[in-house]
């Protein structure tokens, strides 16, 4: 869509010989961190204060920079018609936006206890889980196998295919969002296992963190996403 | 680097690797074999083993551990300096692009200086112009447990970019740990070994294949009047179609 409306502008340009003085032809959205909706220390001690705010003014800020600045150049790219820059970017892209994509989800996965942090699900994500699952705790215990497994840094996801109506736990390698490992996966909850997201305080006891987790996960959100799928 | 972290990465991290990759090993075919060679046989060229990951690691953090030293950084001299000032242009350059590759390999990693003694993987495919300048320092990255010896080069130097390296003493500050690596730890004289053991290792490979060749040329006259010289020299070749006819 942009290209074609810079055609028209490029024709526009020439037509009237104006120097650079049209607007680009879509204003590049930049995007921003999003609050947390709870304070810093609030998951403890599942998760410790000082990593989630690292994790969040640190780590999550330096991908949504970076996706900003790549964005931007891509945008240019486009214009200039610069197809191999266009090309060059797509891995920072990937890296940097999937950065975004997955970390804007995981703050919503987490909850504070006092606010449902921990709650099973019920309704229909609760059914669903026990059907597919056999019970919560054969869910948890497989994402945990899975998350502990995957080698260097990633992700391991309960998610819904959206066609089939089915539960799915995958894992998604750095940054990859879940779409990358099927086009109808959407994402329920995500556990990064990034060393970054439990080092300080698990430190190598990859294990620890994950079964910990669970305590301050957001269920509620899950079932919203879950119901707004397979509604 | 701080004590915690020696404790942790090296008591805790390279020591699992070591234990599980020795139960993984044990009575399999696996056994007996070299680290080196257990490593090139499961990284299966790229479809890789489940021993991989373990073998590759263990071998890896032998070979950061030695990298380093109380008291380092500086420069290199002698032969080792030459080269690098040859393949980067100066000492800074080189400088400038290892730390690029160590802050840019996303994810979990590695960042490498290695030597490599371009050796095409070809049974039968013979450099047509050999030079010296097939041989060069190259500075190259690699995701989780990958390592050059995959590649079939001498590995001289790498650093470990793995947040479990650097997340105590410097959080998500990875830029500020690999300038302190360059600036205090690096061993030259570590590297020096490596790159002369490497050459070494380079030359004896060029005249095993000089010598190998050679008996290979010997050995046609007495075959020329046997049906196609094609056929004795792809041998090994099965489906390739007979041109001669």
């Amino acid at each position: 869509m942009a290209l074609r409306s810079s055609v028209t502008r490029r024709t526009l340009t020439l037509g009237l010989n104006s120097t650079r003085l049209l607007p680009l032809s879509r204003s590049l959205q930049t995007f921003s961190l999003p609050d947390l909706p709870y304070d810093y220390g609030a998951l403890e001690p599942a998760i410790s204060g000082e990593i989630m705010q690292l994790h969040h003014q640190k780590h999550h800020q330096t991908y949504i920079t970076n996706y900003n600045k790549a964005l931007e150049q891509l945008h240019e790219a486009i214009q200039k018609g610069d197809s191999s820059t266009v090309v060059k970017l797509q891995s920072a892209i990937k890296f940097n936006g999937g950065g975004h994509v997955n970390h804007s989800i995981f703050w919503k996965n987490l909850a504070p206890i006092r606010e449902g942090g921990g709650e099973p699900p019920k309704a229909s994500l609760g059914w669903a889980i026990d059907t597919h699952f056999g019970s919560l705790e054969s869910l948890i215990q497989k994402m945990n196998t899975e998350g502990a497994a995957l080698q260097g840094s990633g992700w391991v996801w309960l998610g819904v295919n959206k066609e089939l109506k089915k539960l799915v736990i995958e894992t998604t390698p750095n940054q990859d969002p879940l779409v990358t490992k099927g086009p109808h996966l959407v994402p329920l909850l995500g556990i990064d296992v990034w060393e970054h997201a439990y080092y300080l305080q698990y430190k190598n006891v990859r294990p620890d963190y994950l079964k910990n987790i669970w305590k301050v996960i957001n269920w509620k959100y899950a079932s919203e996403v879950y119901e707004k799928e397979c509604a | 680097m701080s004590r915690e972290t020696l404790a942790y990465h090296w008591g805790k991290h390279h020591r699992t690797y070591v234990e599980n990759l020795n139960k993984q090993v044990v009575g399999t075919d696996l056994e007996g074999l070299s680290l080196e060679d257990i490593i090139i046989v499961t990284y299966n060229k790229g479809d890789i083993l489940p021993a991989f990951n373990n073998a590759a690691q263990a071998w890896n953090h032998d070979f950061f551990w030695e990298s380093m030293k109380p008291g380092g950084g500086g420069k290199p001299s002698g032969d080792l300096l030459d080269l690098i000032e040859r393949d980067f242009g100066s000492f800074e350059r080189f400088i400038e692009e290892f730390k690029a590759a160590a802050a840019t390999q996303f994810g979990s990693g590695w960042a490498w200086l290695a030597y490599k003694a371009n050796r095409l993987d070809v049974e039968n495919a013979v450099n047509p112009w050999p030079s010296e300048k097939d041989k060069e320092l190259v500075i190259v990255k690699s995701p989780n447990a990958v390592n050059p010896l995959v590649w079939d080069y001498f590995p001289l130097l790498t650093i470990d970019v793995w947040e479990h390296a650097y997340y105590l003493d410097f959080q998500n500050r990875r830029p500020d740990y690999i300038s302190v690596f360059m600036e205090k730890l690096v061993s030259w004289e570590t590297v020096n070994t490596r790159l002369e053991k490497a050459k070494a290792r380079a030359a004896e490979r060029e005249m095993e294949e000089e010598r190998r060749r050679k008996e290979e040329e010997e050995g046609k006259p007495t075959n020329e009047e046997e049906d196609d010289d094609d056929l004795e020299m792809y041998v090994d070749n099965d489906n390739d179609d007979s041109e001669a006819e």
